[in-house]
Order: structure tokens, then C-alpha cells, then sequence
């Protein structure tokens, strides 16, 4: 049986969270064989096919172009999933907002189980899950026929970009009169993506406030980082709700994260400890997160952060 | 409008969870237990409306074994009307995964017919995070995921539902058809905590206590817990004196900035 991977996408962009996905489709592909099929749903996503179709290893690209797929809707865009998978034995997304919104759907109405967020496949049926904020990692098996499946990009490496797979419209058109998009709100930088960055700085309830979030801006710009936040930060209104990075937020996995004023709360935790190298910087030597950092400095962030800016 | 509201007993969010020598699961034994925390959104959210008067009865819902009626019982403390428990204590596996939950709770709605079913988006254990959707997909009702604003506005028989959702780019707003299906995100709301004389009065209020069999869904899986690990341990790094000493460590021993 093939295996469906529905693509990332948005802005009109292919999201690189989409490679990662077709790597965990590969593992699966080595022990049960069957072609590699993607997915993108959308209006006006010709360009995002292209892109996928570029991907390594993908055998087709398929595509379903239509007004009621704008925005990705949960309901039209699961009962188009409904019915395509047919054809397939997996289904993968990345374990985004979107595809979080509309898998289970797709599950629930096949009657099958989803396996949430896998970070490593040991076979064809058999997959790792971290539970409890990543406190355990589950081994789960699932012989239902269809699997359902979202996948946590750190746990796998993006597939390059040397392919060249067929693209064909799909023609399904389904109707949904029960959801309508009134708008949206998008955070708008120019800096690299939280989930794909190379380097992520990440400020807690320590920075005090919105304004003092600046002082992250210049070592980002030096350090190409993406910048984060502890839930405190977000609920307290410094910065908005996007750059939460945790169990409930964003999880992040880059060659370094270094945080600022955030104590180490497991749930922050959750989100960051796959991280290659961990800097945290916090007035209190007893902080938690100084337990998962490799390099710690213990001081007032209003000083260091301005010395860090220098020397970098 | 009636609002039906799902609640389940996890391990209290502030417990180090421990896994099993044997590595068949965490181990729960004599662990501090509590409603999930998304749900105590859920509750606070249909309570508060229920004040504001856009709804007139709240049904709080927990399947699992007797010990969940100690949520249920929060929740009624919270401000709940009535509660229903789905008693899973026969069940073979006390694991029981969110698609059968989601049956189940598809048979609550068709019983009590209510206007908006209030979820949490995600239960700490499992961090499974699709048991709202999967109802919402089974009862054939629109979905408004990671909700961390709820309006409902028109006439009556007329009613829409606008959400704003917590999206990974930021906010999106979408207007559902009731009824619907909500779960719930950190800020939607801040919970109450129950005070004593509602805890009290708690214990009269209504609890309806039905199989699954009584609901006619066969508790079955396809999925086993092969094993449980505990993940990787960090080992603890150093201090370092200084911002120069940082840097350096950076540049010339962990070599990730240049
Ligand atoms: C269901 C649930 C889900 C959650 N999900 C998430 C999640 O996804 N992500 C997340 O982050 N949290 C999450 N949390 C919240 C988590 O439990 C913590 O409350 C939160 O992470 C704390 O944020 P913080 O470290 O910024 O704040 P605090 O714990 O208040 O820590 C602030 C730190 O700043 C330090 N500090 C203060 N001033 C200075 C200074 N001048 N210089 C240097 N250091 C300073 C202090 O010493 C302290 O260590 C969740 C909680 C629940 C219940
Ligand atoms: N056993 C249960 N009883 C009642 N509600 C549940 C149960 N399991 C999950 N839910 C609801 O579904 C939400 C999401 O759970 P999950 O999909 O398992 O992460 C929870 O916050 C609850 O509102």
C-alpha cells in the first residue's frame, strides 16, 4: 500500500516542515514498500505543488485547487481526506496547527485510531510517541488498516530537493456550509521560522516585559536566531501567542537554544530539550532549567544580554 | 442552550512522572491525580456563559473508572449542573484511547442534544490532542480547535459561533453553525478554584453513572503500548563566570556560533 503525505503549507509557500514528514514516509516506505504520494489542498496552490514535487523520493503530487480548500478548513479539507485515502495504508501530516485540526477527523471518520506526533518509526506499524510533556516515550503498534499519523519534524531530517514527481489534479470538491474563515492574524518577520531555525533565543516572565523583548532583537540578528518565548511571556501579554515554544506550543529542536529569564517549567522543558546545545541565562542558580543547560550563567539578563550583543 | 462539557481525570500537571522498571507504563500508583487543565478551562468557559445567560444548563462529562468522579465532582463545585459518568472500572484495558472516547462522548450529544460541547485541546498524559476533533467528525458538528476566544452572536435559531483560534502563525477567527464543538487553549480563560460551600453543595447535585454498554460501544482497540522508556537524559552542563567565557565555550568547544 502507498502512503499519503499531506503537504505543510502556508502564505502560498511549501512549509519546510513537509520534508521532514516525507523522511518519516521513507522509513515507513523501507519496511513496507509502496510509492510516496503528496497531497496539497488549497486555492491558488500551483506553486506549493511544484515545490513538493521537488521533493526527494515523492512518486506523485496531487492536487486539489478549489475556493471551499482555502484556509484549510477542518471540515471540507477532512472530507476530501475521506475520500482519497482509500487508496493508501498511511496517512502522514506535520504536527502543525492545521494538520492537528484536521487528521483526526479523517480518523475518527474512517474508524481508526491517529498516532499523534511520532518521533522515530521502527517499522511499518510500530512507532515512538513522547507522552506526558516528553517525560516517556511510548512504543506503540497499530494494526488498523489505515494509520493515521502526525509527525514531529525534530525527529526526523528533511529530505532534499533533487526530485522531480508527477503532478495530477484532483477534481473532488466537497461542500461545507457549517464553517466560514472571517480572518486572520499573522505574526509578520523577517526572521527564520521557530520550528526550522538554526539557532532559537527564547525569553520568559523574567524579561518583564514587551518592550524589554528588544534586547533579544540585536543577538538575534547576529546569531540568525528565531525568537521565543515561555508560556508566562505569552500569557502576560509581552509577546504573542505564536512564539510559545512547550508542550502546548511550539517544540523546537535547534544547534542551540539559549533562554533567557525562564526558570525550566516541564512543560517548557517539553518543548526544547532535544536542543543540540542548551545556554540559559537566569538570576536564580537554582533554577530548574540550569539542570538541561550545558552552558549556564547565573546573573541579571538586563546586564548580560547588552555584553552578550557586544561580543558577538 | 445546554452545554455539554468533557473533563478527564490525568496526573496533576506539576508531578514528575516516573516509568516502570518492567517499562509497561508510567507508574501511577499513590501519584496526585486532577482534571486535566484544559479541561478547567472548559468548565470555566461553559460556567461563564451560562452567567452571562447565553446558556441555561451545563452537563459536565468524564469517562473513566469510579476515582473520575472526583473530577466531576470539581466540576460541579465550578459551577456544573449535572454530571454524567461513563464507568470503564469493567473494562478489560483501563486504557481507554480517544477514538472510543469519542464514540462514547457522540452518544452523549445525541442524548442530550446540546449546543456546544466545550473540550480540552489536549490531555497531559497522552498529549494526544484529537479527541474534540474526532467528535466533532462523528457527530457530523463544525469544529473550532485551540479556542482562545468564544462569541456567540444572532437570534435565536439563528446562532453562530465566532472562535479565534490559536493558530501556528498567530490568530485565526472562524464563524461556526451551532451546534459545535470547542476545545479549549491556555488563554481562553483563568479558572476559578471551587470555593468551599460550592464543594459542599457539589455533592447533592445530579450524577449519572452509565456503561458503555449501557451506550452500545464495544471498548476495543487496534493499538497496543508495546513499552514505555524514559526519554534520554541531558547531562547536566557547567557555569560559566562570564559572558566571555560564554561565548568562548560557544565558539570554540560546542562550535555552534562562529
Ligand atoms: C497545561 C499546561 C501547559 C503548559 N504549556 C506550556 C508551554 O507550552 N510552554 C511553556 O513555556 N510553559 C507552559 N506551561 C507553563 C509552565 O508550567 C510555566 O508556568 C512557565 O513555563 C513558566 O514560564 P517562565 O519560566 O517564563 O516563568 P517563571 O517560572 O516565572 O520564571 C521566570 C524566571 O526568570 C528569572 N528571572 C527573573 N528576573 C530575572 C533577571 N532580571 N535576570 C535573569 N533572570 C531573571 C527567574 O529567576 C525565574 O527563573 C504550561 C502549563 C500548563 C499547566
Ligand atoms: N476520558 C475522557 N473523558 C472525558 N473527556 C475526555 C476524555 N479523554 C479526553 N477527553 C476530552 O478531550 C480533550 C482532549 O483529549 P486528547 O484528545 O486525549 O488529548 C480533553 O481535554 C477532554 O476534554
Amino acid at each position: 500500500m502507498s502512503i499519503l503525505v499531506l503537504a505543510e503549507h502556508h502564505d502560498g509557500q511549501l512549509a519546510g516542515a513537509t520534508a521532514h514528514v516525507v523522511a518519516a514516509a521513507q522509513a515507513i516506505q523501507q519496511d513496507s514498500g509502496g510509492d510516496i504520494d503528496i497531497l496539497v489542498v488549497g486555492e491558488n496552490v500551483a506553486t506549493i505543488a511544484e515545490a513538493a514535487a521537488k521533493l526527494d523520493g515523492v512518486s506523485k503530487v496531487r492536487v486539489a485547487d478549489n475556493a471551499v480548500y482555502a484556509h484549510q478548513l477542518a471540515e471540507p479539507v477532512g472530507a476530501l481526506l475521506v475520500e482519497l485515502v482509500n487508496d493508501y495504508g498511511h496517512i502522514l501530516a506535520a504536527a502543525s496547527t492545521t494538520a492537528k485540526n484536521i487528521m483526526p477527523r479523517v480518523a475518527a471518520l474512517k474508524d481508526v485510531s491517529q498516532i499523534s506526533e511520532i518521533v522515530a518509526v521502527d517499522a511499518a506499524d510500530t512507532f515512538k510517541r513522547p507522552i506526558y510533556a516528553g517525560n516517556a516515550i511510548a512504543t506503540v503498534r497499530s494494526t488498523d488498516v489505515l494509520k493515521v499519523i502526525t509527525v514531529r519534524s525534530t525527529g526526523f531530517d528533511a529530505v532534499g530537493t533533487n526530485g522531480n514527481a508527477s503532478v495530477e489534479t484532483v477534481d473532488t470538491v466537497v461542500e461545507n456550509s457549517q464553517s466560514t474563515f472571517i480572518r486572520q492574524e499573522l505574526a509578520e518577520s523577517d526572521r527564520p521560522e521557530l520550528a526550522g531555525a538554526k539557532v532559537v533565543i527564547s525569553g520568559g516572565r523574567g524579561m518583564g516585559n514587551g518592550e524589554n523583548f528588544k534586547l533579544l532583537d540585536g543577538i538575534a540578528d547576529k546569531l540568525g536566531a528565531a525568537i521565543g518565548a515561555s508560556r508566562a511571556a505569552v500569557d502576560a501579554g509581552f509577546v504573542p501567542n505564536d512564539m510559545q515554544v512547550g508542550q502546548t506550543g511550539k517544540i523546537v529542536a535547534p544547534e542551540l537554544y539559549i533562554a533567557v529569564g525562564i526558570s525550566g517549567a516541564i512543560q517548557h522543558l517539553a518543548g526544547m530539550k532535544d536542543s543540540k546545545v542548551i545556554v540559559a541565562i537566569n538570576k536564580d542558580e537554582e533554577a530548574p532549567i540550569f539542570q538541561v543547560a550545558d552552558y549556564g550563567l547565573v546573573g541579571d539578563l538586563f546586564e548580560i544580554l547588552p555584553e552578550l550583543e557586544s561580543r558577538l | 442552550m445546554k452545554i455539554v462539557v468533557c473533563v478527564k481525570r490525568v496526573i496533576d500537571y506539576n508531578v514528575k512522572i516516573r516509568v516502570k522498571p518492567d517499562h509497561s507504563d508510567v507508574d501511577l500508583t499513590n501519584v496526585k491525580m486532577a482534571m486535566n487543565p484544559f479541561c478547567e478551562i472548559a468548565v470555566e468557559e461553559a460556567v461563564r456563559l451560562k452567567e452571562s445567560g447565553v446558556a441555561t444548563e451545563v452537563v459536565a462529562v468524564t469517562i473513566g473508572p469510579k476515582a473520575a468522579q472526583e473530577q466531576l465532582r470539581t466540576a460541579l463545585a465550578l459551577g456544573a449542573d449535572r454530571a454524567v459518568h461513563i464507568d470503564t472500572s469493567a473494562e478489560a484495558n483501563e486504557r481507554i484511547e480517544s477514538l472510543t472516547v469519542a464514540k462514547l462522548l457522540a452518544k452523549v450529544v445525541e442524548e442530550e442534544q446540546p449546543g456546544l460541547v466545550i473540550l480540552g485541546k489536549q490531555a497531559i498524559d497522552t498529549d494526544n490532542n484529537q479527541t474534540g476533533q474526532m467528535l466533532a467528525a462523528l457527530a457530523g458538528l463544525p469544529q473550532g480547535t485551540f479556542a482562545s476566544e468564544v462569541k456567540i452572536s444572532g437570534d435565536e435559531g439563528d446562532k453562530k459561533l465566532q472562535v479565534t483560534r490559536e493558530i501556528d502563525g498567530g490568530l485565526q477567527t472562524i464563524e461556526l453553525s451551532l451546534p459545535a464543538i470547542v476545545t479549549t487553549d491556555l488563554r481562553l480563560n483563568e479558572p476559578r478554584y471551587a470555593k468551599l460551600p460550592d464543594i459542599m453543595k457539589a455533592k447533592k447535585k445530579p450524577m449519572d453513572v452509565k456503561s458503555p454498554a449501557d451506550l452500545c460501544i464495544e471498548v476495543a482497540s487496534k493499538v497496543t503500548l508495546l513499552k514505555v522508556e524514559s526519554p534520554a537524559e541531558r547531562k547536566g552542563g557547567i557555569k560559566v563566570g562570564s559572558v566571555d567565557e560564554l561565548v568562548d565555550k560557544l565558539k570554540n568547544e560546542a562550535k555552534v556560533i562562529s
